[in-house]
């Protein structure tokens, strides 16, 4: 249970985040949601939350930009209290080929996906090493660690969050501040709806389990590396892929 | 002056666990109060929330001793 604990999502408006979001406000938390540019929808998202009978706010921010980010932090320790839980989710795709992709196509992609971790991650150390406590989740992508044709940027920048994963989880830990990472593979959501019919049997041909996953499939993982259950556990990827990569 | 230091003595025995008598202008706290990198870090933090003011990376790093934290403190008031 995840009782008066508070969190704050980003990206948390549509799929994954919004599943994350959702799925801690039903263990307790209240919740902040960050958007980009969806705010109906983050509202949305909010509203349910309030329904679950937990406190929630939503952010504007763009995890790229480091004003942006120390404001929405302050907002949400502010609104909540503390900050206890930390979900950088907040994610873009801009494929092409390697040979084809643009400068600006990478880097929209290291900015929005690694930089985006890192800035966030900063920006929330110093209230969970005063609270000796805090959980830093986040969301890298099972390419990150198999690598991905069409995807060098986004590759990049996933297996980038998991190295920055292992050194926060390293530099924190005496603080009691654990940071672990989740690796999905195949997701249903707007993100993967841009595939193209061929590209999405390919990827399920490569998955053991025969079918994508959820978003509750990765909230509830995400939720237990939030939960006491998972206490002795710092510096890991979880991989959520039904079974892509063993 | 002496006010500052005995502030700053007493946040420095509370976080670093550390003897009262080793705390003086000149003591360094990597070398002489066994601080880590981290213990700097959240003294400087915790100078910033009873003294009421920011103090920037760039200076944070400067911040050796007892005394460069009293003397940059006093500098700020
Ligand atoms: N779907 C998959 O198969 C899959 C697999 C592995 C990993 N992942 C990872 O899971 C995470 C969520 O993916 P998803 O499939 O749920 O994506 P999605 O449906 O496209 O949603 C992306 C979310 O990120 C937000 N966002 C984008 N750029 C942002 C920025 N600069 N600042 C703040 N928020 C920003 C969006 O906000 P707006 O709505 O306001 O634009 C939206 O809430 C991403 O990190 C993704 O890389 C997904």
């Amino acid at each position: 249970m995840l009782t008066g604990k508070a969190a704050l999502v980003t990206g948390a408006s549509r799929g994954i985040g919004r599943e994350i979001a959702l799925e801690l406000a039903r263990k307790g938390a209240n919740v902040a949601v960050n958007y980009s540019g969806s705010k109906e929808k983050a509202e949305a998202v909010a509203e349910e939350i309030r329904a679950i009978g937990q406190e929630s706010i939503v952010i504007q921010a763009n995890v790229a930009e480091e004003d942006s980010v120390k404001a929405m932090v302050k907002e949400t320790i502010d609104a909540f209290g503390s900050l206890d839980i930390l979900v950088n989710n907040a994610g873009i795709t801009r494929d092409n080929l390697l040979m084809r992709m643009k400068e600006e196509e990478f880097d929209a992609v290291i900015q929005t996906n690694l930089k985006g971790v890192f800035l966030c991650t900063k920006a929330v150390t110093r209230q969970m090493m005063k609270q000796r406590a805090g959980r830093i989740i986040n969301v890298a992508s099972i390419v990150g660690v198999s690598g991905n044709p069409g995807q060098a940027n986004y590759v990049a920048a996933k297996a980038g969050v998991i190295g920055l994963t292992k050194t926060a989880a390293k530099e924190l830990a005496a603080r009691n501040v654990l940071v672990n990472a989740v690796a999905p593979g195949f997701i249903t959501t707007d993100m993967t709806d841009e595939l193209t019919e061929d590209q999405k049997q390919a990827m399920q041909s490569m998955i053991p389990l025969g079918k994508p996953g959820k978003p509750e499939d990765v909230a509830r993982v995400v939720r237990f590396l939030a939960s006491e259950d998972s206490n002795y556990m710092t510096g890991q990827t979880l991989h959520i892929d039904g079974g892509m990569v063993m | 002056m002496a006010d500052v230091f005995e502030q700053v003595k007493q946040i420095v025995i509370d976080r670093l666990d550390v003897d009262e008598s080793k705390v003086t202008l000149e003591a360094s706290f990597k070398e002489d109060l066994e601080a880590d990198s981290l213990d700097v870090v959240e003294l400087v933090m915790e100078l910033e929330d009873q003294f009421d003011t920011e103090i920037s990376d760039e200076d944070a790093e400067k911040i050796a001793t007892v005394g460069d934290a009293v003397n940059y403190i006093n500098s700020k008031q």
